[in-house]
């Protein structure tokens, strides 16, 4: 062997492999922490009286015979928080407009939606809490339920809150070019559809959790819970139960799964922490599947009516579209519930070259529950509208879509530019990602196979996507608008005397492997073997102040943050055994646990250094100040999002006489610029994937009329299972962000919000030689057989 | 999501269990493989006062041929039938229809007794039992009967059996050569509860049940009519499926699933064997 180290030849070259994380091996061996595995001494357990109406009036209640229930302890209401929670209100200043009414955690004098807590029981055990919520008489009013987006817009219909005037929250829209002279133009073809994307949810495996405890000696508020971010719990706690945010810790153990879901303010978890601080008792409480499903946020139900203008030789003329999306009773604090509608309007046809478009969003209070940011905030709504109208319209004029596609994309040389809706767009690639992909999916042999299998009565269908994913948000995404929510995070790398590394980090671990990219980045740029670095995330008390996990953010931000704090640390490092063994830093390296030459040869190991730097300070010269702890802080600047990009496409077969789809075969080509672990990219493009073809075939939160959810639980609410599930094909083409040294952009989202298109595409192409086409998801064996006029 | 506080008995003998059912103090429920019971008292939509297991009554589980019949004790396995050879030979119809309910986990402990005890209009073995034109042995601390398939199923979730008669055992014919059986079920995901389903038997007559059609399985009489008088003629045995009271549920109002209940007649016809 010889010529200089590559990276990947350097020991301790860990980024870019598929190194197995530690925590895989705890968590399968039944060590995790969850919060439900707390228990602390003198602990309560919290459980919830919720409305059984989607809209009523509550007058009050009679609580005399759950009170004499054994081992019931109290019994607090909506009332009785007033004064000791402070209202909080679902609005940023971003978002021109937006206007959302006060939220208390349980209903005061209005129920808004069925599920909404109404009175917290609080008892020995969460079964003597069921059994007194049993005995509850709730005084409640029926109101006129409003449940349908389009009809709370109508003149006359019942208001959900009379202080604002209309159930109207927030509309947007953009209007870019000429649009009605495109469209009018010769030549142009237009296809115009109606989407409709049904509400679905996150469904974690472990659902909402909080234990929260107060220590009333020191006004200290301790709260465990299954989250996400844990700086902005404390100071969401602190401002509405009046406490400094430094008395309030935050800390998410192992988390398992989250998706979105669990990085809002939940009124039962608020509840549980004011509880807390009225008793000065620790209170659990664990939302059941039930409570999941009728209170976890959800996400999407948006109607879409869209058209697309295509010329003869298939480029893209004009895209129009106006978005109607039903958000719940509230936008939901502190994110709100407007940014999916904003990133919709933001998204859609950003891989295209197109000069006119015009869009509207409207946001609409509705009595269902909730509605906020879930894996892929907009994205499966943009990109269905677009790529949808885009492979019809294709079809229309008899166009090829990949084709089609290479008309319309921005050239990979162009960048930086920007989208029709304005978006800085920097380092994508989707041109060389779309040729990637027909490669990988063999897409000619697949458009025979179709061919041939038409022949013999067997309809299959191919779908393409092509899609941008907004990764690593600028404080443009929340802070700017005054959220508590920071778009920066901390690392801090300590070399301990041992010669080990601890590290901790201000994203967090939700399952996905945060923990083990950070402790690769730590070991690779910092020279030692990575068994030797242990992590901490989750606790503000000892965790660098940051944002924690969203947005597809927590490699590309935290991750650059610990790049940048272990090479801080690898220099203060060599500084100090410079002067140790009285040579210059630039001639000294770490590699492997050890200080060494340039050529390898070992000269103290870091053991030895720490030691002496900790216990044997007298032998260092006393003018030398060693710091063998680093904390670096990283954002991103000069663009507001770094976006990825990605090809996707679906292979399904349609049984036409039964509407059920099977999806043969699913292929995702990936941008998400320098890919740390391989292996855990891959497993996060997959599950997305998985996501998406549950939002795009299977999961739907059925609501009547009323505003009664139809199917919360897991027989009923149908996730996509394993056997179900096609082989995905993952392939990357990698663009470093020139935003960061690391380079890497985020990869969490991206199936989620292109599964969809994609497999509405192969289903409209399967259909389409029987003249049926659809535009709704979930699409369902129903709707299906509805699109071909069989039933 | 807890279930209210219960007393838990487990019985050895039969007797023991029926006289704990007898006790009309008390409201008893029998615990079979609790893959329903469980989650229904833990949605607080069972409540018993006592939970008599029915895992310790030797008598109640196996499988025998009796007079031509094979009868199979309430509480034998799901798991216990796929493994028979004696079910895979003399009741293929329930063997057919057995890969189709829920997934190992759940088969492991599900009994044939208690679904038929609890008789879920979407479950396999009520529409198999109603397609064979099997019987159910029921015993309580007064006494023994039997109920015929067809006068088993009342309404949703409403059997023929009294709240202090145990389910002792399923009686089902022996199939005999030149019998036929098919069965074909649509569902979305693998091991769901059906979508649609349809159990068929020749065996020398036609017998076809349908479930997740209605609050209990429904014979199609009027199909079977048409294919004793002429076997050939399917179609008209799907179109006779117009007199069947279908109803709606979440995954499709009454036309959809009467158009679903021809292709799934048509399916199962298509695969007897
Ligand atoms: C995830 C999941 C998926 C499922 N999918 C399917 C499916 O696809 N198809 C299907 O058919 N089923 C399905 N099931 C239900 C499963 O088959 C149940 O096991 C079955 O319905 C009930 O049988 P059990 O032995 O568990 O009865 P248990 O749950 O113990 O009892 C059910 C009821 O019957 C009563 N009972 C039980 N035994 C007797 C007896 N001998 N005499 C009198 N009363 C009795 C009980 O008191 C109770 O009311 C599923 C269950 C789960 C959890």
């Amino acid at each position: 062997m010889s010529g200089p180290l590559t990276d990947l030849d350097r020991p301790n070259s860990y980024i870019g492999r598929a190194v197995p994380r530690a925590d895989a091996a705890r968590l399968l061996e039944g060590r995790g922490r969850f919060v439900d595995d707390l228990q602390l001494p003198r602990m309560l357990h919290a459980a919830f009286l919720r409305s059984p109406y989607a809209h009523a009036r509550v007058n009050g209640f009679d609580l005399e015979a759950a009170r004499a229930v054994p081992g019931v302890h109290t019994i607090l209401t909506g009332k009785d928080l007033e004064g000791v929670v402070e209202p909080y209100v679902g609005v940023l200043s971003h978002l021109a407009g937006l206007q959302s009414a006060p939220q208390m955690p349980m209903a005061v004098d209005v129920a808004r939606w069925q599920g909404e807590p109404l009175v917290m029981v609080i008892a020995e055990s969460r079964a003597i809490a069921e059994d007194a919520l049993g005995l509850i008489e709730a005084d409640l009013d029926p109101l006129d339920p409003v449940t349908d987006p389009e009809a709370a817009l109508e003149p006359g219909a019942a208001l959900i809150h009379d202080s604002l005037g209309s159930n109207l929250a927030w509309e947007r829209t953009v209007d870019v070019g000429d649009v009605d002279a495109a469209f009018a133009a010769d030549g142009v073809t237009t296809v115009e559809r109606s989407f409709t994307f049904g509400r679905h949810t996150g469904v974690t495996l472990e659902t909402r959790a909080a234990v929260a405890a107060f220590d009333p000696s020191t006004d200290q508020l301790t709260f465990w819970y299954s989250g996400q971010a844990p700086h902005m719990m404390q100071f969401i706690f602190a401002k509405h139960l009046g406490l400094m945010e430094e008395d309030v810790r935050v800390i998410a153990h192992d988390v398992g799964g989250s998706f979105g879901i669990k990085i809002h303010t939940y009124g039962d978890e608020v509840a549980t922490a004011a509880a807390a601080k009225l008793l000065g008792r620790p209170i659990k409480f664990v939302a059941d599947r039930l409570e999941s499903f009728q209170t976890d946020i959800h996400a999407r139900d948006h109607i879409v009516k869209g058209r697309m203008g295509l010329t003869a030789d298939g480029k893209i003329a004009a895209l129009e579209f106006d978005d109607i999306t039903g958000i719940g009773p509230f936008s939901m604090y502190p994110r709100t519930s407007a940014i999916e509608a904003n990133q919709v309007l933001n998204l859609t046809g950003a891989p295209y070259e197109i000069e006119n478009y015009r869009a509207r969003s409207r946001v609409v209070f509705q009595n269902k529950n909730l509605m906020c940011q879930y894996r892929a905030v907009g994205h499966p709504i943009a990109m269905a509208i677009c790529d949808c109208l885009l492979e019809d319209a294709a079809r229309e004029i008899g166009m090829d879509v990949a084709e089609v596609r290479r008309r319309n994309l921005m050239a990979d040389d162009s960048y930086p530019r920007q989208s029709a809706s304005g978006m800085k767009l920097a380092d994508l690639s989707h041109q060389q990602s779309l040729e990637k992909l027909l490669e990988i999916m063999d897409y000619n042999g697949l458009r025979a196979d179709q061919a041939q299998a038409r022949k013999s009565g067997v309809y299959r269908g191919i779908g393409l996507v092509s899609m941008v994913e907004v990764t690593n948000p600028s404080p443009a995404f929340y802070g700017i608008g005054g959220a508590p929510i920071a778009s920066q995070d901390g690392a801090t790398v300590r070399l301990d005397a041992g010669g080990g590394l601890r590290i901790s980090s201000s994203v967090t671990e939700q399952g996905q492997g945060t923990n083990g990219i950070l402790a690769q980045i730590a070991a690779d740029r910092f020279g030692i073997p990575i068994d030797r670095v242990r992590v901490t995330t989750g606790d503000t008390d000892t965790v660098p102040y940051g944002g924690g996990t969203w947005a597809s953010r927590g490699a590309g931000i935290g991750g650059e943050a610990m790049l940048q704090a272990a090479v801080a640390l690898r220099d203060q490092v060599l500084d100090v055994a410079a002067v140790m063994l009285q040579t210059e830093p630039s001639k000294l390296d770490i590699r492997d646990g050890a200080v060494t030459d340039l050529d390898g040869s070992e000269r103290m190991t870091l053991s030895d250094l720490a030691r002496t730097v900790y216990y044997r300070g007298n032998e260092l010269p006393s003018d030398m100040k060693p710091e063998l702890v680093a904390t670096r802080h990283y954002r991103v600047t000069d663009f507001p999002f770094v976006f990825t990009n990605g090809a996707m496409a679906a292979q399904v077969e349609v049984d036409v006489e039964t509407g059920m789809v099977k999806v043969l075969g699913f292929w995702a080509v990936e941008d998400c610029g320098r890919v740390i672990n391989p292996m855990l990219v891959d497993e996060q493009v997959r599950g997305g994937v998985v996501q998406g073809i549950g939002g795009a075939l299977y999961e739907e939160c059925l609501y009547d009329e009323e505003g009664q959810l139809l199917n919360a639980s897991m027989a009923d609410y149908e996730v996509p299972m394993a056997a179900e599930m096609p082989d995905i094909v993952v392939a990357h083409v990698e663009t470093p962000t020139r935003t960061s040294e690391l380079g890497a952009k985020g990869a969490g989202e991206a199936g989620t919000g292109g599964a969809p298109a994609a497999l509405m595409n192969a289903v409209n192409d399967a259909l389409s030689p029987l003249g049926g086409r659809i535009h709704q998801m979930p699409m369902t064996p129903e709707r299906i057989l509805k699109a071909l006029g069989t039933v | 999501m807890k279930a209210q506080d219960f007393r838990y008995e487990r019985p050895s003998t039969m007797d023991e269990a029926l006289a704990i059912l007898a006790d009309t103090d008390q409201e008893a429920q029998p615990l079979a493989g609790g893959q329903s019971l469980m989650p229904m008292m833990n949605f607080r939509l069972a409540a018993p006062d006592v939970l008599v297991d029915l895992g310790g009554v030797p008598e109640l589980s196996g499988i025998c041929e009796d007079n031509g019949e094979i009868v199979i004790g309430a509480m034998t396995r799901y798991r216990d039938l796929m493994a028979s050879e004696m079910v895979a030979r003399d009741v293929p119809l329930l063997a057919a229809a057995l890969p189709h309910i829920a997934h190992p986990a759940i088969r492991n402990r599900g009994t044939l007794g208690g679904s038929l005890a609890l008789s879920d209009p979407a479950a396999e073995s009520p529409a198999v039992l109603l397609a064979l034109g099997g019987s159910v042995d029921l015993r309580s601390a007064s006494g023994q009967r039997s109920v015929a398939a067809d006068e088993f199923f009342f309404g949703l979730y409403e059997t023929a059996r009294q709240p202090e008669e145990l389910i002792t055992a399923v009686r089902l014919p022996k199939a005999a050569p030149g019998h036929r059986f098919g069965f074909y079920e649509i569902t979305r995901r693998h091991g769901d509860y059906a979508m649609i389903g349809v159990a068929v038997a020749q065996a020398p007559d036609w017998r076809i049940a349908f479930f997740s059609v209605a609050g209990t399985p429904l014979r199609a009489t009027d199909a079977e009519a048409v294919l004793n008088a002429d076997a050939s003629d399917i179609d008209a045995a799907v179109a006779a499926l117009a007199s069947l009271e279908i109803d709606g549920d979440r995954h499709g109002d009454p036309a959809m699933k009467r158009h679903l209940a021809g292709v799934a007649l048509r399916r199962a016809i298509g695969g007897m064997s």
